[in-house]
């Protein structure tokens, strides 16, 4: 029985000097995986023009139907987004989100990303809506807002170049 | 009976009419031939090269003139070299035709891949995407990449409104010409038209202002990718996103089939809206088509202010109350006028509704007023037009009049499908004060000059046809006529009719062209309008359902001052509605379900599309509510059983019911079924077709 005992504290004695893997959370955070799928962020291009175009293939490929958007029409005196289309209205519930990153997957412009927050709590469910001004991300420095006001005719397409998928 | 010819596709043997095209007939046995510039409404032109196929047939000796014959004894069947188009070649005996070849598969492919050169690819943002003919054939059919460089794509403008209604993007166009032929062929008003050529090709309108027709809307439905849109809809939502429910358009009398798609809107506060109307298919009604009044006027009627609350005057002003009291008020006042009780109610209302409000006034002894200025009702229900009347039926040997009615404004498709039984060989005359678009396409126009409208009925051309015509069908308006006016033209008009024999059989008879939709329903549940209607309002106890005379005539409003007591049951609030002791709001008939009976006197149901607005009820129901306190039974729930009422008691409805009334049978072309590509995106009928009445002067044979 002494043996037995021994062979358990070796193992107890033996982390003791191990690094824990247990880490002081929140004051210290692990930083996430790559691909991780946190809280989603609507991403905007370098000019401050938003990426979304208001298509709705992310609410259409969402399995929990947690996406609604409407969109409404682009004008050089009011552009949101390159193209005639941006999503007037993006709400995504977080309580119906299940994460999976299929409107990610979806997205023809990488406009909606899962990003790395998972830090969500809300304190009723209206708050667990997140409209579209809580997901666009802030503008780079020396960005404009939008809506912008913008040259005729330099922005009439809403999908961007195809590049390779792959990367 | 056309001759009968059988053929062999896709080891399917095939028996079908002569003259039928391969297309059409592989669509009839379920075999799907993908097409662009195709449609079964239009002639052929074999312009897109994507239905081709392999076609092989019978080979004859030309000595003998007699079949060739394998060793076996089969006859030989010769393939032509090359692909042919399906859309433009008729069947014949014997023939041969192979769709999935590899050969025919490869020249998909390529045709595919010629169009989508310059196409845009910008599904996503286009209004189309979700139910596109191009999009679809493309993933069926289509090459996974593209050969041609992306640099060379050939840029065009995208945003053009043709009209103030509908948006022409020109890099998505891939010159089908389905388009221009419709206007052309279908309509004949040629707007549209090829400008340019070679890849510069472009649709252009070639009228100020531009796409001047009341038909363009339909143009989008046909439309094989997202080139034509409506400005209505533009970027409203997916079409995989919208709800849709069965209804009846409320515009005019024609009671066009249409299909509301419903979704939430932010703008309207998160409430469910009609986001759009589509046509749905009847082809005795309105084929596959709609006009631009029922695709785009809905959106006025969502514009007003609804009520969502009784109300009921205390102190002189209208303060909300609860159903209880304010119906306890209504009947009180009804109960206690009896025979000073008036109804007046117009033909916004569904059959039910105005069911149940003839019995009340019956039930009172009291008057039932129909809110409109037009007579003639009575004999569009003793000479209206025989059981199985189809404007698509009628041509040579058909006479077909027009009188005080301009039908482009007033009922466009009827305009419609009178015009195509003019291509047929039907006789048209048209009389009317002025000029009309409908002229072009009469055998005669006569004007008069007004008030001549009867004597201009007893022209020599008018006889004459009406005597010689196999078939003969009067549509009468009241176009600067009053309420006697309207009815001596309607006499007028059925003796006509009748004394050639042009009563109770099919495409014979009188049609009404009447302000509302339900207006010939009024008629047939014994509504009738008064001449002097301020008169029969003065001092009594008035009821008045989906009419707002205040508005329309100050002498009417001062009737209503000068009324006992004033019931309004209304959805919006109407200058009638401010005047009224009592206002109940009912539901809009997008809101709830009933029947309407249509001007060819075809009973058709419509379902409910929204969600219905605050407090409000059902007319029916409000109606049988009131009633019951007064101790008059009628009908207050479902509209199916007030239906059961109606065909217990009413003339011309016995023997129907709602499951009559829904009842479809097969209808061609084959539309809105998966395959969008073929007919466009006209919705198919999935919940009735209705049932024409048949009128009196054929119940009494």
């Amino acid at each position: 029985m002494l043996v037995e005992l021994l062979r358990g504290l070796k193992t107890t004695f033996k982390m003791m000097l191990e690094k824990p893997v247990t880490i002081q959370y929140p004051e210290e955070k692990r930083p996430v995986r790559p691909r991780f799928r946190g809280r989603h962020e609507l991403r905007r291009y370098d000019n401050g023009l938003e990426k979304c175009i208001g298509c709705a293939l992310c609410a259409a490929a969402c399995p929990a139907n947690a996406i609604f958007v409407e969109a409404s029409e682009n004008t050089d005196e009011e552009r949101y987004s390159p193209g005639e289309r941006y999503a007037s209205t993006y709400e995504i519930n977080m309580l119906r989100c299940i994460y999976c990153g299929f409107c990610e997957d979806s997205c023809p412009t990488e406009a909606i990303v899962l990003g790395d927050q998972y830090e969500l709590s809300f304190g009723d469910r209206y708050e667990a809506i997140y409209t579209k001004d809580r997901l666009l991300v802030p503008v780079t420095s020396g960005a404009e807002l939008t809506p912008q006001r913008t040259k005729p005719g330099l922005y009439t397409r809403s999908v961007p170049e195809m590049k390779d998928p792959t990367d | 009976m056309a001759k009968q010819v059988t053929l062999t596709i896709d080891e399917k043997t095939v028996t079908v009419p002569a003259g039928t095209l391969v297309v059409d007939a592989a669509k009839m046995a379920g075999i799907d031939i993908p097409v662009f510039c195709y449609h079964p409404k239009m002639e052929p032109v074999g312009m897109c090269r994507m239905c081709l196929v392999e076609i092989g047939r019978p080979a004859i000796d030309r000595a003998t003139g007699k079949p060739v014959l394998n060793e076996d004894g089969t006859p030989q069947v010769r393939f032509f070299p090359k692909l042919e188009t399906a859309c433009t070649n008729p069947v014949s005996e014997g023939m041969v035709v192979k769709t999935t070849t590899e050969k025919v598969q490869e020249g998909c492919k390529d045709i595919l891949e010629f169009l989508l050169t310059s196409h845009p690819l910008d599904c996503p943002v286009c209004d189309k995407g979700g139910e596109c003919p191009l999009q679809n054939l493309t993933l069926a059919h289509g090459p996974t990449g593209s050969r041609f460089l992306f640099d060379e794509k050939h840029h065009a403008a995208k945003h053009i409104p043709l009209g103030d209604l509908i948006y022409l993007d020109r890099e998505r166009c891939i010159q089908c010409g389905r388009c221009i032929r419709f206007q052309s062929e279908i309509v004949g008003e040629p707007v549209l038209g090829f400008s340019e050529r070679g890849r510069n090709t472009e649709i252009v309108t070639c009228t100020d202002p531009g796409f001047d027709s009341i038909f363009s809307g339909n143009t989008t439905d046909i439309c094989p990718v997202g080139a034509l849109t409506t400005a209505n809809f533009r970027f409203g939502a997916r079409p995989w996103e919208l709800k849709s429910a069965a209804s009846i358009c409320g515009e005019c009398p024609v009671g066009c089939n249409v299909t509301f798609n419903t979704r939430r809107e932010v703008k309207s506060g998160g409430e469910i809206v009609i986001k759009r109307v589509m046509p749905r298919q009847n082809e005795q009604v309105n084929e596959i088509w709609i006009c631009d009044k029922g695709r785009f006027a809905h959106h006025h009627a969502q514009d007003n202010a609804r009520l969502g609350k009784p109300q009921v005057r205390k102190d002189g002003k209208l303060h909300s109350a609860p159903w209880k009291a304010a119906l306890a008020l209504a009947a009180e006042k009804l109960g206690a006028a009896k025979k000073d009780a008036v109804v007046l109610a117009s033909g916004r209302l569904s059959n039910e509704d105005l069911f149940n409000l003839k019995q009340l006034a019956d039930g009172l002894g009291g008057k039932a007023l129909l809110y409109s200025g037009m007579g003639g009702g009575d004999l569009t229900t003793q000479f209206g037009v025989g059981q199985g009347t189809n404007f698509a039926d009628m041509g040579a040997g058909t006479a077909i009049l027009v009188v005080a009615s301009d039908l482009y404004t007033q009922a466009p498709i009827w305009w419609l499908r009178v015009k195509q039984a003019t291509d047929r060989g039907a006789t048209l005359i048209v009389a009317n004060p002025g000029e009309t678009r409908l002229d072009k396409f009469a055998t005669h126009v006569l004007h008069y000059a007004a008030g001549d409208e009867t004597k201009t009925l007893a022209a020599q051309e008018i006889t004459k046809a009406f005597a010689e015509a196999e078939n003969a069908v009067v549509l009468f308006g009241s176009d600067g006529l009053d309420l006697n006016g309207s009815q001596s033209l309607a006499q007028s008009c059925a003796d006509l009719l009748r004394k050639n024999g042009h009563v109770g059989k099919p495409n014979n008879g009188l049609i009404g062209v009447w302000k509302n939709a339900n207006d010939q329903g009024a008629r047939e549940l014994g509504f009738r309008p008064v001449e002097k209607l301020a008169a029969a309002l003065k001092g009594k106890t008035v009821y008045l359902v989906a009419a707002d005379p205040a508005d329309d005539e100050a002498k009417l409003a001062d009737a209503l001052k000068g009324a006992d007591f004033v019931i309004v049951q209304e959805i919006v609030s109407t200058e009638t509605a401010k005047m009224a002791d009592v206002v109940l709001p009912a539901q809009a008939f997008t809101e709830c379900e009933g029947t309407f009976t249509s001007g060819e006197r075809r009973v058709q149901r419509f379902h409910p599309a929204l969600p219905p607005h605050g407090e409000s009820r059902p007319d029916h129901v409000i109606t049988a509510q009131i009633a019951g306190q007064i101790g008059i039974d009628l009908e207050g729930g479902p509209a199916a059983l007030v239906f059961e009422r109606i065909a217990a008691t009413v003339a011309g409805f016995d023997g129907l019911t709602y499951d009559k009334l829904a009842e479809v049978s097969e209808q061609w072309p084959i539309v809105g079924r998966e395959d969008l590509y073929y007919g466009g995106t006209s919705y198919e009928n999935t919940q009735g077709l209705g049932v024409q009445l048949a009128p009196a002067a054929r119940r009494d044979a």
